[in-house]
């Protein structure tokens, strides 16, 4: 355990370096002139001059990387949004806790749709039950994202008034300048968002709960607990249903990190501030050092949750131990 | 009456390219204590005959017909409840593959003891005791520790004994091992073998030894059935069957065993594939490998028939008598000759 620790964090590092020294290169090699948008329309060249030397954009692109390196490592800082003068780091706190919000919730409302259709549809098979969900399944996985998005807000919040058409409200209550907050007004307003990764989400996970269950169901030791006299349901829940979970664990945690990344497009459709949509924002504006902070937090989200991943599938499944 | 009396069994399957028929009205009786051993080829029918029994074929695309009674009771058509009480607490099973047949994320004491809470209104303490008894009786160094260790961290000899343990738990009246040796080294599966005929004394129970080693079947069997295209093509007492084996197919069996006096550059084989079941040979299964083959075998499937040696003794074939015998002293003889030499 002590040495699959270690090797993750060096493995952490490392990935933190590339991800990073790419975005800095790939943000250098597209032509922009970030002081020149940050000084504004009406600057002359002097000004021009003032704010580069201010942000550091008169030193070379290795250097530009070392300030950020060292602003990080010293002050934990990820530094300073060139367009609106925030905190990065501020920022990022701002809208981490949407996208989770929107990330974890979707996740419980596609697993809970998914797990059960796609054990049933794996215990009859071919059945109307299945079909039906494979039709869904197919829905799911052609339709994209934006056009599920606008047709649901379109129809269950233009039309129905049952849920608002887009937007977003704190979790917490108490904050200063927001029009709507609480845990109520919350789920309220992601309600739909949720909805959308439902669809999206759970067309991948029934296929894939379908297809891991049914083929634990053929496993030699199905047939041993059905000789020793369980009954079905004993069977599924004690011996299929976990060892058919496994495999959805790995691909859950890798999906989950990689959305909580930004979950793009169904941020922008329901306006919510989450990091999907600040990072399009910042780079229509060349925010360097936002889109910078984005990329280390969705770094290290898709390295926390392979981590966890592979903890909870050593705690899952005691043929794997963790070296 | 029997213990287990097996009559007319028939089972299809429904698959994508139509019906399998994968046992075809195969009958026997076994009685407390004895072992019936069931030998023939991969496909042979051998081992859905007894998940047939068993009623543990998959109920969704099977057909199964004829009749199973065991202890008096018919299992074919008995509810699902009826038939679960029976499973691991009057008939265990042993399955062929110990390295697959156990739950992989399951301590292997768990196991056991779901085992007995299936069948007996025990608490969980006492469950363990009985599963660390069974690890014991079944030649396992530090039961009382292994318990706790999952399948992965045993090797597939102890695994077949974990196996055995949790047959035998609940003290069966009868016990069906499918292929216990085949994914054994030759050292382990005697080892099984010796183990399971002293267990069978001790427990006083009837075995079904499936298998395709007549080797084995020598060894611990007092009947066997010879199974071939899903059907009972050979059945009789053991010595019976090796003092005058009936038909073309138990010939090859014996004649393929491997024999230690005699060293040949490769052993003896029947030539061809076994029979599809889905389209199946017309006539007797065996004709299209058959080196005897007659123009009726293409034709009519031939009979079970008693034979002159030993009581009970039924074959499939439509070689007369004086052929047969013509042919077996001469099999037999150049086999004792290669023995000898």
């Amino acid at each position: 355990m002590g040495y699959f620790l270690i090797r993750r964090i060096f493995w952490a590092i490392f990935l933190f370096f590339v991800a990073t020294i790419v975005t800095y290169l790939i943000f250098f090699v597209i032509p922009s002139d970030p002081a020149k948008l940050i000084a504004g329309r009406n600057a002359n060249a002097q000004d021009v001059a003032r704010v580069a030397r201010f942000y550091h954009l008169n030193i070379p692109v290795w250097q530009q990387y070392w300030i950020f390196l060292w602003n990080l490592i010293h002050k934990g800082s990820l530094g300073t949004s060139y367009i609106t003068r925030q905190s990065v780091r501020w920022m990022i706190g701002q809208d981490a806790p949407v996208t989770a919000s929107l990330v974890f919730g979707g996740a419980v409302f596609w697993l809970s749709l998914s797990i059960p259709i796609g054990i049933l549809s794996a215990l009859r098979p071919r059945s109307l039950m299945d079909r039906a969900s494979m039709t869904f399944v197919l829905i799911g996985i052609s339709a994209h994202p934006v056009w599920i998005g606008l047709i649901l807000s379109f129809a269950i919040g233009y039309k129905l008034h049952l849920t608002p058409i887009a937007g977003y409200c704190n979790f917490f209550t108490g904050n200063a300048g927001a029009s709507c907050s609480g845990p109520i007004q919350w789920a309220y307003h992601m309600i739909l968002p949720w909805i959308v990764f439902m669809i999206l989400f759970a067309a991948l996970y029934v296929r894939l709960i379908r297809a891991n269950v049914m083929e634990t169901m053929s496993e030699d030791y199905v047939r041993t607990a059905r000789a020793k006299g369980a009954s079905e349901r004993r069977v599924m829940i004690q011996h299929v249903l976990r060892n058919s979970m496994l495999p959805i664990v790995t691909i859950l945690g890798m999906d989950i990190g990689l959305a909580l990344g930004g979950a793009i497009f169904t941020e922008q459709i329901f306006n919510l501030p989450g990091l999907g949509r600040q990072i399009i924002q910042s780079y229509s504006v060349f925010d360097l050092p936002v889109i910078a902070g984005v990329i280390c937090f969705a770094t290290m989200a898709v390295i926390v949750f392979n981590f966890i991943v592979d903890v909870a599938y050593a705690f899952l499944d005691p043929r794997i131990r963790l070296t | 009456m029997a213990l287990l009396e097996v009559k007319d069994l028939q089972t299809s399957f429904r698959t994508d390219d139509g019906v399998v028929k994968a046992v075809s009205g195969v009958s026997f009786e076994l009685d407390r204590g004895r072992t019936l051993g069931v030998v023939g080829e991969s496909g042979s029918g051998k081992s859905v005959t007894f998940l047939s029994v068993m009623g543990l074929v998959e109920k969704r695309n099977s057909i199964v017909s004829g009749s199973v009674m065991f202890d008096g009771r018919e299992l074919l058509g008995a509810s699902t409840s009826e038939l679960r009480k029976i499973r691991g607490s009057r008939i265990g099973m042993i399955f062929q593959d110990p390295m697959t047949s156990l739950n992989p994320v399951k301590r292997i004491g768990w196991q056991l003891e779901e085992t007995v809470l299936l069948h007996n209104d025990v608490t969980r303490k006492e469950a363990r005791k009985r599963a660390i008894d069974l690890l014991k009786e079944v030649e396992i160094p530090r039961a009382d520790q292994r318990v706790d260790d999952y399948p992965h961290q045993f090797s597939g000899g102890m695994r077949q004994r974990v196996m055995i343990a949790m047959a035998l738990i609940n003290n069966p009246e009868v016990v069906i091992a499918d292929e216990p040796t085949t994914a054994l080294d030759v050292t382990t599966q005697a080892q099984i073998l010796k183990l399971m005929q002293r267990l069978q004394e001790e427990h006083e129970m009837a075995i079904v030894m499936i298998t395709h080693d007549l080797g084995v079947v020598a060894e611990l069997a007092d009947d066997v059935l010879v199974m071939y295209g899903g059907r009972v093509v050979e059945q009789a007492k053991v010595d019976d069957l090796f003092v005058k084996p009936e038909m073309p197919y138990t010939w090859g069996l014996l004649g393929s065993l491997p024999r230690p006096n005699v060293i040949t550059t490769r052993l003896e084989q029947i030539p061809g594939q076994p029979p599809s079941l889905l389209h199946p040979p017309s006539g007797c299964a065996f004709h299209p490998r058959c080196e005897f083959v007659m123009n009726e075998c293409r034709v009519e499937l031939p009979e079970l028939r008693p034979s002159t040696v030993g009581e009970n003794h039924e074959f499939r074939c439509h070689l007369d008598e004086e052929a047969r015998a013509r042919i077996w002293a001469r099999k037999r003889a150049a086999m004792m000759a290669e023995d000898a030499a």
